[in-house]
């Protein structure tokens, strides 16, 4: 099955490759923003065929993936755990009463899955250019191999944004940035492009772009010669929606990710957080990260 | 001593020969720096594994010496070691070009160098970047003064007070330039506190270096008399700072080999890193520290063309030391998982390659062309050279 992506321009099934699945506008509040296409009763139905499943429990589960995609936001988000993510009105800043992060279990991320990546990837405008070393890369697939035992681990590795960023410690211009809510961002007027936040930081999240571009997301702002990464879906999340690589793990692979407000005691990341044993990486560095893993 | 007398160069065939030569050099690193930034830093052998390269290694290269280069200036206004004040106000000048060339270098390989005026108006003070920026504006702005009072008649007395400032100013700011590296946590090459040690004993052995070869070609090419002994004195100088130097690179590698988890970097370094490991060696040891302390101790410290050699050897054995730090802690993978072998398709857990393209070196070998131009102009312009540094007038004889 291909990947469930958001269509940028709201209308149902006009996004890329034609097996878009039905789509949010996402405006206004979480629970009010159920324009588009979606509905709960079953999306505009334009899942690809290939992607029906064979028994009567998979298809249960597919119309479940299906329908929490399609599903206004707000709903969706609810769905998450009460509080998790709540549409921040546009006339309001910034606040840090809440905190954002995303609880990723390994043993249910599949060795060969990429659809976060691409999720990402389509959503942000980023792609192969077939320059893989110089293309930007704001979230990959890592396998994490146990040197005496073999035991082999894959995980989705991005900014983790952290509480204590060391790219924007090092930033000369203040144009790394984190937000109140712990999103940590460039601004991309103000980046130089000196590339000293890719030195700082400990898990390679950054790109820097390398040509000129084209096609950029209106929502998703690059440019040549300034450094970008994972912005968490920021654009997504003030509106009260999920990240697109965890909707689309949600929906279609296998449900490995969790977001959701890590100040609020009540919400499902921080229920699993207290549940779970979960893991920093380099936590020996005490960035404190807003992304964690399970099961590594 | 006898009083000194400062002249000017000649702006003879020699000068407009010598500006023709630089002059095309900068302009072709300008050319260099029009295409990356039109084309995108694509066309550079930087990636997103190895973002910081050649452009950088010149940069820092210079800018250390730049601070290195007042070393002649110091002892003789901080420490009053006669012989050496004649020297003083071209120490100074060197100085400030060398850190002209290396910030020239730096900016025009900014990935957005159009806004400069962003660099200079918006500063976040928790980085050392912003605080370097600090450091190299004062750093010209002291040693300016540092010359001025020199120069001007009646303000003399002021020069060792200034002279004071600006070495303590160029401590600081080869401090700042190690911590650059220094308080890089996230890579097992950097996150040392010898870094700012190791940086400013490194400004001290290039910048005498530069001095040297600045000042031997200068009295060659315009026929004054430079002694032998003087010669010999500094070069004897540049011998004990090229020991500091590989004093401190010991130190730097026997701690980090002390730690189990920096294993791994010191063995890509010291041992089976290719190039690194060759440029370390043979580069930074043997040929930039090992072999010119022999020359400048032995015989061939007598003769100028020997010092003009050893001179020679520690700029290339600076510039692979710079290399193998900026290049070669890049090259080696970060560590995300310690204790556990990471691969992805993004070149986790690999040895990341770098190949200079020509235009980064054009704009690296442009700065130090700047740096050199800047100089002929100044002591073209200006009084910046005794007529005479002859032993019997310096008193080093």
């Amino acid at each position: 099955m291909t990947d469930l992506v958001e269509n940028e321009g709201g209308g149902c099934c006009s996004a890329n490759n034609g097996t878009t699945s039905g789509t949010t506008s996402g405006t206004g509040s979480a629970l009010a923003g159920s324009s588009g296409c979606g509905s709960a009763g079953g999306g505009c139905g334009c899942a690809s065929q290939d992607a029906m499943p064979q028994t009567r429990r998979g298809f249960m589960k597919a119309g479940a993936a299906l329908a929490m995609t399609t599903l206004a936001p707000g709903v969706t988000l609810y769905s998450f755990g009460a509080g998790q993510a709540e549409a921040k009105p546009a006339d309001q800043a910034v606040t840090s009463k809440v905190r954002w992060g995303m609880l990723i279990d390994a043993s249910k991320c599949d060795d060969g899955c990429t659809k976060c990546v691409t999720a990402c990837s389509t959503e942000n405008g980023w792609s192969d250019t077939g320059n893989p070393l110089t293309d930007a890369q704001w979230i990959r697939k890592v396998t994490v191999r146990d040197r005496d035992q073999g035991k082999e681990t894959t995980l989705p590795m991005m900014c983790l944004h952290c509480a204590e960023p060391p790219c924007v410690d090092v930033c000369p211009t203040g144009a790394s940035f984190k937000r109140a809510d712990g999103i940590v961002l460039v601004n991309k007027h103000t980046c130089i492009g000196c590339r000293y936040c890719m030195m700082a930081c400990p898990y390679k999240a950054r790109s820097f772009i390398h040509e000129p571009l084209e096609d950029q997301k209106e929502y998703s702002p690059r440019g040549k010669g300034t450094v970008e990464s994972c912005t968490l879906c920021v654009h997504r999340v003030d509106e009260g929606r999920l990240p697109a690589c965890v909707e689309t793990c949600n929906a279609s692979a296998g449900g490995a990710m969790t977001f959701g407000d890590l100040n609020d005691p009540n919400s499902e990341i921080s229920q699993r957080m207290a549940k779970f044993v979960t893991t920093e990486v380099r936590a020996d560095l005490g960035l404190n990260t807003g992304v964690r893993y399970q099961n590594i | 001593m006898a009083r000194i007398k400062y002249e000017s160069l000649n702006d003879g065939f020699g000068f407009y020969f010598l500006m023709a030569f630089l002059g095309a050099i900068i302009l072709g690193a300008l050319g260099a720096t029009w295409y990356m930034e039109h084309e995108g830093h694509i066309v550079t052998g930087m990636t997103n594994q190895i973002v910081w390269g050649m452009p950088h290694v010149f940069a820092i290269f210079l800018i250390v010496a730049a601070s290195g280069a007042l070393n002649v200036a110091s002892v003789g206004s901080v420490f009053g070691r006669v012989p050496y004040k004649p020297m003083a106000r071209l120490s100074g000048l060197l100085a400030i070009s060398l850190l002209v060339g290396g910030l020239a270098v730096l900016v025009l390989d900014l990935g957005r160098p159009d806004r400069l005026i962003v660099a200079m108006t918006k500063y976040n003070f928790k980085s050392i970047f912003a605080w370097n920026i600090f450091l190299y504006i004062g750093f010209l702005l002291i040693v300016a003064a540092y010359l001025f009072v020199q120069m001007n008649r009646g303000t003399e007395s002021w020069t060792k007070p200034v002279g004071i400032l600006a070495f303590v100013w160029r401590l600081a700011l080869t401090t700042g330039t190690g911590s650059i590296f220094g308080w890089l946590v996230a890579r097992q090459a950097y996150d040392a506190a010898v870094m700012a040690p190791l940086f400013i004993a490194m400004s001290l052995s290039f910048g005498m270096a530069f001095f040297l070869l600045v000042l031997i070609a200068t009295y060659s090419w315009s026929r004054r008399p430079l002694g032998a002994e003087l010669v010999n004195r500094l070069a004897k100088l540049l011998g004990i700072f090229i020991a500091v130097v590989l004093y401190f690179t010991a130190v730097q590698h026997l701690t980090n080999l002390y730690a189990a988890e920096h294993g791994g970097i010191e063995r890509f370094i010291l041992m089976d890193g290719g190039i690194y490991t060759q440029l370390f060696w043979g580069g930074q040891v043997l040929l930039g520290g090992l072999l010119p302390m022999a020359m400048v101790f032995s015989g061939m410290g007598k003769s100028k063309f020997g010092v003009v050699l050893a001179s020679f050897f520690v700029i290339l054995g600076g510039l692979a030391q710079i290399y193998v730090i900026i290049v070669g802690g890049q090259a080696y993978p970060l560590i995300l998982f310690p204790g556990k072998e990471v691969v992805s398709g993004f070149y986790d857990g690999v040895v990341a390659s770098y190949i200079p393209s020509l235009p980064e070196m054009m704009l690296g070998v442009g700065g130090i062309a700047l740096a050199l131009a800047i100089t002929l102009l100044g002591m073209t312009v200006l009084r910046f050279i005794p007529a005479s540094l002859a032993d019997n007038e310096t008193g080093s004889g």
